[in-house]
């Protein structure tokens, strides 16, 4: 009688696992890539399928020939970049284009770091930001919304439309509407467009307690404070705060973008002030940067200060601070 | 409802025996009665080979103050005084007691009568003497010699007895069982630990799902003085001692410090129990309920067990060890320990068996850590698991310091809700054993 199983203690588990996290993760995005796909149609369909399948492809590749080891991607988080670079990208973008962003997204931005979770910077948004400033016009040329699950358009010749945000820095033409930016009849990225159908999203992961409260309330806190007291003091210049909070890739970036478990601090102390980072950095490039959309860079600088975040700011300790509650 | 205020987590409770009575279990052919079932030195024996023992008998003393007496649990001839062989394949210095007739003959001074004995004129000191004599040790698990608790060191005053019913570990129902059946007792036992420390207040913590033993300790406390129950929220680790000082009078016991800091005394509702027997009945520890469960356990239910009696027995009391079987953990499934085989004898320490079946009993292949911050977000004691297990790979012990393991209480709540499976708790055990020994080195020398 000693043919038992020995292992320390817990004996038993949640049976939670990385790949019905990244599944959650899907879910909640699914809203939103039903809503760009009504907006964009083919364009929609086929940046994100090519997406997808590079980021698994490349992913795949890479571990089985260049790492020699196992390969993961049946977890789905190479699936869950794919999708984020996707949703980050105009629909009209050379599908070519999108295939290079995804090798930069998972061949530099996660494997070259060890892989999933070891990667200082949201491998979606280095991709991102990397076919923005290697094709700047092409990444910022977005096809208008067509609304009708794009049946009749063909995908590259689609008319173009500027942002809300290029028109509030250009100082150009009328501003939309904001039930257009709530349910997303605007020009954009195909996946930041439809602000309801990503709060839809957000909600679930809240939900499922796959994240926390703590990032997106700070970033979109913060943001429409910071863009309110602008609006006070000279509208003619600062645009309201709506229109802030519901344009770009504000709601994406908060929601998704900036949650991303290995790129954002471990605990609720320091990822309120990891938000709070992100909704100012976000403001002040919008308002007074170069680039029209500031929300990409904002996540990726402050990326790199998670680690310093991890190292100064420590959970609540038990027994940190005796306090006598009343009884 | 109240509950402790960081981490934590919910495993399902699975408490298959709540509902099954206490049944005494036959005494064994042979006890073996460890020296060791408590924290502290292994007690001395007092008796030799050929010696004849009644049950109840003091066969081993403490030997020394963080140390508990040992009693016969059977009456017959002590056959030998050796080295056994625990669970674990760890030496187990044992008494040999083989019974005489039906090995139950008593000592005449315990009260076997099954009255209820409420008066009692002793002073504190007298019952702290009882309570030492008798062998009491804390019974949920961590066996800390109750007398220790009793005597506050110099410059400390006890303010609140902690009664700790909470029962977090899932599948364990022995607590409960005993709430219900000796609800009585517990309350006599509760006012002796009062009067020991002497404070004027005692807070039952019972964690909700036991709405029966909330509402029938609820009635009896209205009839006692001083006697509070506190319900508490489902949630895991309460049972902890830490935990529970928060979640019942919201005070936290700072890091390194002992509950007495706050003011507070916490016991397991078994050792309250253990406490009126010795005192009431003059009936040192020489028995214990304990738990044998498991999802293909044919009677899963709590069984009254002398110490010394082979572990064996008790799984047939309860239809044998399930074929399915892969794993059998003496405790429960956060904190028990997993052992090679049932070659063991019951102890202060037992307080379950429970039986995985092989399918659960193989923990999944660990993935990388996505760094999804679960762990610091279900440990108790507000520390990172995910950082301690990295510092100890790559054996950074000054940084763990900083970083708090000594605090860790070793719940298993990182490893259980860790979605890449990351041996988290494994790597903080090995971590807290070595920073410990570096800090005790430190503290010699000074």
């Amino acid at each position: 009688m000693s043919n038992f199983i020995v292992s320390p203690a817990p004996h038993a588990h949640k049976a939670n696992s990385v790949q019905q996290t990244m599944m959650h993760v899907l879910i909640a995005l699914a809203p939103a890539y039903l809503a760009s796909l009504f907006y964009f149609g083919l364009g929609a369909l086929l940046v994100s399928v090519t997406s997808v399948a590079a980021c698994v492809l490349f992913e795949y590749l890479i571990q089985r020939f260049l790492l020699k080891g196992k390969t993961t991607i049946c977890d789905l988080s190479a699936v869950v970049t794919g999708l984020l670079l996707a949703f980050n990208l105009p629909s009209n973008l050379p599908l070519w284009m999108v295939v290079i962003g995804a090798l930069v997204a998972i061949g530099i931005g996660k494997m070259s770091f060890g892989g999933l979770g070891n990667n200082p910077f949201n491998p979606a948004l280095v991709g991102r930001v990397f076919l923005l400033i290697s094709f700047p016009v092409e990444m910022t040329t977005w096809p208008r919304p067509l609304g009708r699950w794009g049946l009749s358009a063909s995908y590259i010749d689609a008319e173009t439309a500027a942002t809300p945000l290029a028109l509030i820095k250009g100082h150009i033409g009328e501003l939309p509407q904001t039930l257009d930016l709530l349910i997303g009849s605007i020009g954009g990225s195909m996946g930041e467009v439809c602000a309801i159908a990503l709060l839809i999203g957000g909600i679930y992961l809240l939900a499922t307690r796959t994240i926390t409260w703590h990032i997106p309330v700070s970033i979109l806190g913060t943001v429409a404070a910071f863009t309110a007291i602008l609006h006070a003091i000279n509208p003619e210049v600062y645009v309201s705060c709506e229109i802030h909070l519901l344009t770009g890739g504000l709601l994406l970036g908060a929601i998704f973008m900036a949650t991303d478990y290995a790129t954002s601090p471990m605990n609720p102390r320091s990822q309120l002030v990891y938000g709070v980072c992100i909704g100012l950095l976000t403001v002040i490039i919008r308002t007074w940067g170069a680039y029209p959309e500031g929300m990409s860079f904002a996540i990726l600088i402050m990326n790199a200060v998670t680690p310093l975040l991890n190292h100064y700011i420590k959970p609540k300790r038990f027994g940190e601070k005796v306090k006598v509650k009343k009884q | 409802m109240k509950t402790f205020r960081i981490g934590g987590v919910h495993p399902h409770d699975n408490k298959l025996s709540a509902g099954n009575a206490i049944e005494t279990l036959p005494l064994p052919k042979q006890a073996i009665v460890p020296l060791s079932q408590h924290i502290g030195a292994p007690a001395q024996p007092i008796v030799e080979k050929g010696d004849h023992v009644k049950v109840g008998q003091l066969i081993a003393q403490a030997a020394s103050f963080m140390s508990a007496n040992i009693h016969a649990p059977i009456s017959g001839t002590i056959t030998k005084i050796d080295t056994a062989t625990d669970a674990w394949g760890m030496p187990m210095p044992a008494i040999y007691i083989e019974a005489e007739g039906d090995g139950d003959e008593w000592l005449e001074t315990i009260d076997r009568t099954p009255d209820i004995n409420r008066i009692c004129k002793l002073e504190p000191e007298q019952i702290i003497e009882k309570i030492k004599d008798a062998g009491i040790v804390g019974l949920g698990g961590a066996c800390f010699p109750t007398h220790v608790k009793l005597m506050p060191p110099p410059g400390c005053q006890a303010e609140v007895l902690i009664v700790n019913a909470v029962e977090c570990e899932p599948y364990l129902t022995c607590d409960h069982r005993l709430m219900l059946e000796h609800a009585e007792e517990i309350f006599i036992g509760i006012s002796l630990l009062k009067r020991a420390l002497k404070i004027e207040r005692a807070i039952i913590g019972i964690e909700n799902n036991k709405r029966d033993a909330i509402e029938l300790f609820k009635k009896m406390a209205d009839r006692h003085f001083g006697i509070e129950v506190c319900p508490l929220k489902l949630r895991y680790p309460q049972g902890g001692e830490k935990q529970l000082i928060d979640a019942t009078i919201g005070r936290q016991v700072p890091s390194g410090a002992l509950p007495i800091s706050v003011g507070a005394v916490v016991d397991n509702v078994a050792t309250v129990f253990a406490v009126y027997e010795a005192v009431q009945k003059n009936k040192p520890l020489i028995e214990r309920v304990m738990t044998v469960t498991g999802k293909s356990v044919k009677r899963p239910g709590n069984y009254l067990v002398r110490f010394g009696t082979p572990l064996q027995d008790v799984i047939e009391a309860a239809g044998g060890i399930p074929d399915d079987t892969g794993k059998i953990v003496a405790g429960g499934p956060m904190m028990g320990r997993a052992m090679q085989n049932t070659n063991m004898p019951a102890h202060k320490r037992t307080s379950g068996l429970l039986m995985i079946p092989a399918a659960e009993s193989v923990r999944r292949e660990p993935q990388n850590c996505m760094r999804c911050g679960q762990c610091v977000e279900a440990c108790p004691m507000g520390l990172e698991p995910y950082l301690l297990i990295r510092l100890a790979e790559q054996k950074r012990w000054d940084e763990m310091e900083h970083n708090k393991i000594m605090d860790c209480i070793e719940c298993g709540c990182c490893l259980f809700s860790c979605p890449s499976y990351q041996p988290l708790l494994d790597y903080v055990r090995l971590g807290k054993a070595t920073v410990g020994g570096i800090i005790r080195a430190r503290n010699a020398k000074k």
